[in-house]
């Protein structure tokens, strides 16, 4: 049994490796671990037993790459000294928010509430 | 029956342009990067759909439709390695020169090859071929025979040019019969009778 090109094991494989990736990642970050899985296995090809599950040895790589991706996306996180571990109660003009997620929803439609009061033309759905 | 490939399969579906996209992408980077045994593109032709396959040292491959490009490709994944991926950037500056060849503005395909494919008397032959026999002329067998130094070795000779792993670039739609009449041909004899027309109809120019 001979190794196939590559080129079929992409065919082949590539829309279900974009599956997996993006399940884990979501469509953004999806493609870079999508060319490093393919890269990855197109480095290890030519060693690859002629018989082995070509499509779970992928979904491996697959996996493995965007698990990869996901923590070299928390790494890019600002570092703070002392993480926070509730909301900051403070605003700069003095009113609270709370500190809960319901709070901050609302502090946010009003401010997309008053933007619209302001620039009508810009933002969908705000004609008076 | 609903496999989790299903379920993956309706929660994401996938569009054939983003895997076209990727593809480029996977390619570009991968013959960048030096990671391949081949790089291939297909183009058309007045002879038919060409595939012409490169490897870091040169050409390697040019083939017929008539030849089964897929064949070829695995021929090729046996012979030189698996890491085959179509990478139209890697071969584009061949396919112009081919495109330029068909179009009557260019008489030789002046590239970087690699002579893999053929050795012995065949590789002999061919090495005459590509040096002896300009466009727009023709040789025959027998003439090609003393050309590579053994004159009886005509039935050699048709075998060279029918396992020619480069045809167009090594030109062995030039030899023709004795008799005149243009004798058999790897891409067909249709073919053969193609690009002698195209090269009597154009011999001048650079």
């Amino acid at each position: 049994m001979s190794t196939v090109p590559f080129e079929v094991v992409v065919a082949r494989h590539g829309a279900l490796v974009l599956r997996v990736v993006r399940a884990v990642l979501g469509t953004v970050d999806a493609d870079d671990a999508w060319s490093e899985t393919f890269l990855a296995a197109l480095r290890a090809y030519p060693d690859l037993p002629a018989d082995a599950n070509v499509e779970a040895w992928l979904v491996t790589i697959a996996h493995r790459k965007a698990i990869d991706v996901v923590r070299a996306t928390g790494r890019r996180a600002v570092p703070v000294a002392e993480p926070p571990d509730r909301a900051h109660p403070d605003r700069a003009d003095g009113r609270d928010l709370g500190g809960t997620a319901a709070a901050a929803r609302r502090a946010g439609a009003d401010g997309i509430a008053r933007l619209r009061r302001t620039y009508p033309d810009v933002l969908p759905g705000g004609t008076p | 029956m609903t496999t989790p490939h299903d379920t993956l399969a309706g929660a994401f579906a996938v569009g054939s342009a983003d895997l076209a996209r990727l593809h480029a992408r996977l390619a570009g980077v991968a013959a960048e990067e030096g990671l391949l045994d081949v790089a291939y593109r297909t183009l058309d032709s007045p002879v038919g759909a060409l595939l012409v396959a490169v490897t870091p040292v040169g050409v390697v491959r040019v083939a017929f439709a008539g030849e089964g490009h897929d064949v070829v490709l695995q021929d090729l994944a046996d012979r030189i390695g698996p890491r085959v991926l179509e990478s139209p950037a890697a071969v584009d500056g061949t396919a112009r020169q081919l495109e330029d060849y068909f179009a009557g503005r260019r008489r030789e395909i002046d590239v970087p090859l690699d002579w893999r494919l053929a050795a012995g008397f065949r590789l002999t032959v061919l090495h005459h071929l590509a040096t002896d026999v300009p466009h727009g002329t023709t040789v025959s067998y027998a003439g090609l025979a003393a050309l590579a130094g053994n004159p009886r070795a005509v039935r050699a000779v048709g075998t060279a040019c029918a396992t020619n792993p480069l045809p167009l670039v090594v030109p062995c739609h030039r030899i023709v019969r004795s008799d005149g009449a243009a004798g058999s041909y790897r891409g067909g004899v249709q073919a053969k009778r193609v690009l002698l027309d195209l090269e009597a109809r154009a011999p001048l120019g650079p």
